[in-house]
C-alpha cells in the first residue's frame, strides 16, 4: 500500500514551489518517511530553515515551522532549541543558504555540537533568484553570474561540517530516495550535531545551463557518479576522480551542546 | 519594610530589571560598551532556571533572542552601534513576524568602528530606520541607572503586550556609572507576559489580531503547530503576495503602537510650566541639561526641560503642547542632529529649534548648554 | 548644601576604580546620600593612566562627571601630571611618594605620602594600596564615617582577606594623621 503522505503535509499548501523535476519533492518525502518512521510527536518537532527554494519546505509540513532570514537557519534553530531542549529541531537550507551566507552560523553548529540535524539541499546552484553560482558548483559550470564558467574552489559541504566538528555527517542523492529516509532516520536520532548532505538536480537553474537538462538525466548523473563509502574506501585516487561517497562518512560521539552547557553550570 | 538598595553599574541594572520582568534566555555576542550585560546574565541566568549563549555573531545573537522567544521564553541580547547594523536584518524578521524581545543598544561613538569606549547618541534614526521596510518601533531612553532597570521592566512589558521587539536605547554613561539603585520586590512593577491562545489548536490563526490589534502568541512545542515566515502573510501565518493585504497587515502593525501612545510614550517634564525657554533631551544628555536648568533657574531665566523616556513613538503630543508658547527650543544631543529633526517636525518653526550637537566623545557639558541658554538666538 | 568631587588616578590595576565604588557605594547605600562613580573608560584601563571619579553630595546629582574636582588622588605620575590640570583652586591633592616624584605645581593643599610602600611593607600586600588610599584620602577629607567606609571595603572584598584589609585602613588613618601634624 501507497505510504499516506497527507497526515504530514498541510493541507491546502500542496501544490508546493518547486519546479517540474525538481529533486527536492523527493527529500520532503524521504523527510516525512524517516520522520513518521521515528514515531516523534508533530507537537514537538520544529523546523527552520533560511531563504531559497529549499528553505521553503518547513511551509508544507504539519508541525512547528520557521521559515527564516536568509542563511540564518541554525541561529534561529539555536535559539529554540537551547530556549527549550526538549524540542526537535530540524533545520534545513540549500549549499547558498547554509554554506555562504550562513557560512558562519553553519560551521559554529557544528562547533557546539548542538543537538539539532541540519539538512543541507546541494543543488550547485541559487536556484530561487534564477541560477547563479554558489560555494559548491564545479569548477567551469555555467551560472548566470559565471557566464565564462565558474572559477571560483568548491566547498565540499560533507567534509566541512566534519572539520568545523559535526558528530555525524552523512551524504545522499535523490537517485537513493530509500537510503535517503535511512540515513536521515539515523541523523534525526543521533544525539549532537548532525548533518546530512542532499545532492539534488536543479534542472532549470543548473541543468539547462550546463548540458543537463533532462531531469531523469540529472537523476542518472547522481546514480552514476556517487559510490557508497565502504566501496569508496577501497578506490584508488584515480577510481575517484570526478566521484563522490555517500553513507554515513563521520560518527562519533561527543557531549551534546546544551547537556554540556546544563551540567557545566549546574542546571542539570 | 526598607527597600533593598544596591550599588550598581547602569549596565548591571539593565540585568536586574531583564530577571525582574521573567527573562530567562540571553543571545548576545561580545561588543563594548555593552559587554557587562553579557556578563551578569552569563552568571545569573542559570541560578533561575535561564539559558545564555554566546553566539558566533551578532546577526546570529539577534536570530537566536527570536527563537529563544518563539520557544516561549522571554529573551534579551544588548549590543551597540556596529553591532545593532548586523541585528538589522534579524530585528526586521522580528517586527514583521511580531516576536517579542528587548534589545538593548548601549550607544557609542559611530559610524563603523568609530569611538568604541566613549559615549554617542546616533543611533536614535538608525532604532527608527534602521532595518529596510516600514514598522513600529519602540524605543525607550533612560537616563538613571534605576531608569535603566525600570526601563528594562517596562520594555519586556511593551514586547510582550504589543508583541514585537522594543529597543532600550542607552548610551556608555549611563551603562557604565554605578548609583545606588532600589531593587524592586515582587509586585512593586507591573510584569505582563504575553498573550497565548486558548482556543482549540486547529482554530489557531498566529496572526489574527483581537480587538487590540494583537494576536495571541503560541510557544512552538505548545500543541499550536503554526508557520513563521519573512514573508508577508496572512492571518494563518502562511506566505501571501497579495500586496493589498500586506500593506494592511503593516498599517495595523503600526496602529498597534500608535494607538497606544498615551500607554507607550513617557516623559518626564521638568519645570515647563512657565518656561520661555524649553530644552529637549534625552538619556544622559538629559542629565546635562537638567544641571543646566537648574543652573539657569538660579539666575532666574524661565527654562524647562521636557525628558522623553520614551524616543519612539516620538513624544509629538508632550512636545506639541509647547509649539507656539515657549519662545525658543533647544535640543543638545550627541549626534549631528537626529532628533531636533523631529522635534521641528512637530513645533513646525513656533520657533525654530536650536541645536547642540556635539560627536567627540564627551558628554554635552551643562555649560556648554547654560551658554546657549543665556546666549540668545 | 556639600557636594564632593573626587578623582581617584593611578595606573591600570592600582584599584582606583575599585577604590571609587566602594567609597561611592557607602555615601550611597549606607548612609543614604547621593553617590555617583563613572570611570574613565578607554585603552588607557589597561595599563596607562586610569581613573574613577566620585561624585558625593546632599541632593540629587544629575551630571555624572567631575568637571573641576575638590579632590585628587594620583599614584603615578602620569596620572598626577595628567589629572591635576583642572583640581580646583584651594583642592586637595594626595600623591603616592613612591611614584610622584614631582608634585604638579598649584594652589592646592598636597599630601605626599607612601601610600604604595605602606601597603606593600606594613600592611604586607601592594594589592591594599587603593584601601590605604581610601583610608588616608576619608581621614584627611571626612566624605563618611569611619565605619561606613569599613563596612563598605568589607562588602566588596573578598572573603579571608578581611583583617588585611581592616589593617589596610587603619594603615591610611595612620598616614593621613601624620601628614595632617606636617
Amino acid at each position: 500500500m501507497a505510504y499516506d503522505y497527507s497526515k504530514y503535509l498541510r493541507a491546502g499548501k500542496i501544490p508546493h514551489i518547486w519546479c517540474p523535476g525538481c529533486g527536492y519533492g523527493i527529500i520532503m518525502k524521504s523527510m516525512i518517511r524517516a520522520i513518521d518512521g521515528l514515531g516523534w510527536d508533530k507537537n514537538e518537532v520544529v523546523m527552520t530553515s533560511g531563504i531559497g527554494c529549499a528553505s521553503r519546505l518547513p511551509g508544507y509540513i504539519d508541525a512547528n515551522t520557521l521559515h527564516t532570514t536568509h542563511g540564518r537557519s541554525l541561529a534561529f534553530a539555536t535559539g529554540v532549541k537551547v530556549a527549550n531542549p526538549k524540542l526537535k529541531v530540524i533545520a534545513m537550507g540549500g549549499d547558498g543558504d547554509m554554506t555562504a551566507i550562513g557560512g558562519n552560523h553553519f560551521i559554529h553548529a557544528c562547533r557546539r555540537n548542538i543537538d539539532i540535524t541540519c539538512f543541507v539541499f546541494n543543488n550547485y546552484i541559487y536556484g530561487m533568484t534564477g541560477g547563479q553560482y554558489s560555494p559548491t558548483t564545479p569548477k567551469g559550470s555555467r551560472a548566470t553570474t559565471a557566464p565564462y564558467g565558474n572559477s571560483d574552489n568548491q566547498f565540499d559541504i560533507a567534509q566541512l561540517a566534519m572539520g568545523a566538528g559535526a558528530t555525524f555527517v552523512a551524504r545522499t542523492t535523490t537517485y537513493h530516495a530509500v537510503p535517503m529516509e535511512k540515513l536521515m532516520k539515523q541523523a534525526l536520532e543521533h544525539k549532537g550535531f548532525s548533518v546530512v548532505e542532499i545532492i539534488a538536480g536543479c534542472p532549470t537553474g543548473y541543468g539547462r545551463k550546463n548540458k543537463l537538462a533532462s531531469p531523469a538525466g540529472m537523476i542518472e548523473w547522481q546514480k552514476d557518479h556517487s559510490v557508497a563509502i565502504a566501496q569508496w574506501e577501497k578506490m584508488s585516487d584515480e577510481e575517484k576522480a570526478g566521484k563522490f561517497p555517500i553513507g554515513v562518512l563521520h560518527e562519533v560521539n561527543k557531549p551534546e551542546y546544551v547537556e554540556a552547557y546544563d551540567a557545566n553550570v549546574g542546571l542539570s | 519594610m526598607a527597600k533593598k538598595v544596591k550599588f550598581l553599574q547602569g549596565n548591571e541594572a539593565v540585568c536586574e530589571g531583564a530577571l525582574y520582568a521573567g527573562c530567562t534566555f540571553y543571545a548576545g555576542y561580545p561588543i563594548t560598551p555593552s559587554t557587562e550585560v553579557a556578563e551578569v546574565l552569563a552568571a545569573r541566568l542559570p541560578k533561575i532556571g535561564g539559558r545564555f549563549i554566546q553566539m558566533e555573531d551578532e546577526l546570529a545573537a539577534m536570530a537566536a533572542t527570536l527563537g529563544g522567544s518563539i520557544a516561549g521564553k522571554k529573551s534579551l541580547t544588548a549590543t551597540s552601534g556596529p553591532g545593532m547594523s548586523l541585528k538589522m536584518e534579524n530585528l526586521g524578521y522580528g517586527y514583521l513576524t511580531e516576536v517579542p524581545c528587548v534589545i538593548v543598544n548601549v550607544m557609542r561613538g559611530g559610524p563603523s568602528t568609530g569611538l568604541p569606549t566613549g559615549p554617542g547618541q546616533s543611533d536614535v534614526m538608525q532604532a527608527r530606520w534602521g532595518t529596510h521596510g516600514d514598522h513600529p518601533c519602540i524605543a525607550l531612553t533612560p537616563s538613571t541607572v534605576q531608569e535603566q532597570l525600570n526601563e528594562t521592566v517596562r520594555a519586556f512589558n511593551l514586547a510582550e503586550k504589543y508583541r514585537m521587539p522594543v529597543i532600550l536605547l542607552t548610551d556608555e554613561i549611563i551603562g557604565h556609572m554605578r548609583e545606588a539603585v532600589e531593587i524592586p520586590e515582587p509586585g512593586d512593577l507591573p510584569v505582563i507576559d504575553r498573550k497565548r491562545p486558548t482556543c482549540d489548536p486547529k482554530d489557531y490563526l498566529p496572526y489574527k489580531p483581537e480587538a487590540d490589534g494583537v494576536a495571541p502568541m503560541a510557544d512552538f512545542g505548545s500543541g499550536y503547530r503554526y508557520h513563521i515566515t519573512g514573508l508577508n502573510h496572512l492571518p494563518d501565518g502562511f506566505p501571501s503576495n497579495d500586496g493589498k493585504l500586506a500593506q494592511a497587515d503593516e498599517i495595523r502593525q503600526q496602529k498597534k503602537v500608535d494607538d497606544n501612545y498615551d500607554e507607550i510614550v513617557v516623559v518626564d517634564e521638568m519645570m515647563c510650566d512657565d518656561a520661555e525657554i524649553l530644552i529637549f533631551a534625552f538619556g544622559s544628555t538629559a542629565r546635562s541639561a537638567k544641571e543646566a536648568v537648574q543652573m539657569a533657574r538660579a539666575e532666574g531665566i524661565k527654562v524647562g526641560l521636557l525628558r522623553p523616556l520614551t524616543i519612539w513613538p516620538f513624544p509629538d503630543k508632550h512636545l506639541a503642547k509647547y509649539a507656539g508658547k515657549v519662545k525658543r527650543v533647544i535640543v543638545p544631543e550627541m549626534n549631528l542632529g537626529q532628533t531636533a529633526l523631529e522635534v521641528e517636525r512637530v513645533m513646525k518653526g513656533q520657533p525654530a529649534v536650536e541645536g547642540i550637537f556635539q560627536i567627540d566623545s564627551e558628554p554635552i557639558n551643562p555649560v556648554t548648554i547654560l551658554n546657549k541658554i543665556k546666549g540668545g538666538k | 548644601m556639600a557636594r564632593h568631587l573626587i578623582r581617584l588616578s593611578g595606573s591600570g590595576g592600582q584599584g582606583m576604580i575599585t577604590a571609587g565604588i566602594i567609597l561611592a557605594a557607602g555615601a550611597s547605600v549606607l548612609e543614604g546620600k547621593k553617590a555617583i562613580q563613572s570611570q574613565s573608560y578607554g585603552p588607557e584601563a589597561r595599563g596607562g593612566a586610569s581613573k574613577a571619579e566620585v561624585i558625593i553630595s546632599d541632593e540629587e546629582i544629575y551630571y555624572p562627571k567631575v568637571m573641576a574636582p575638590d579632590v585628587l588622588v594620583a599614584l603615578t605620575q602620569e596620572a598626577a601630571d595628567k589629572y591635576s590640570k583642572d583640581l580646583k583652586q584651594g583642592g586637595i591633592l594626595i600623591l603616592d611618594d613612591l611614584m610622584v616624584k614631582t608634585a604638579p605645581k598649584g594652589d592646592w593643599k598636597v599630601y605626599m605620602m607612601p601610600i604604595i610602600r605602606t601597603a606593600a611593607e606594613k600592611v604586607g600586600k601592594a594589592m591594599v594600596a587603593n584601601v590605604v588610599t581610601l583610608g588616608a584620602l576619608n581621614e584627611i577629607c571626612g566624605f563618611v564615617k569611619p565605619e561606613t567606609l569599613e563596612q563598605a571595603v568589607l562588602s566588596r572584598v573578598p572573603k579571608g582577606t578581611e583583617e588585611l584589609n581592616k589593617n589596610a585602613i587603619s594603615a591610611g588613618i595612620e598616614l593621613a594623621k601624620a601628614a595632617k601634624a606636617k
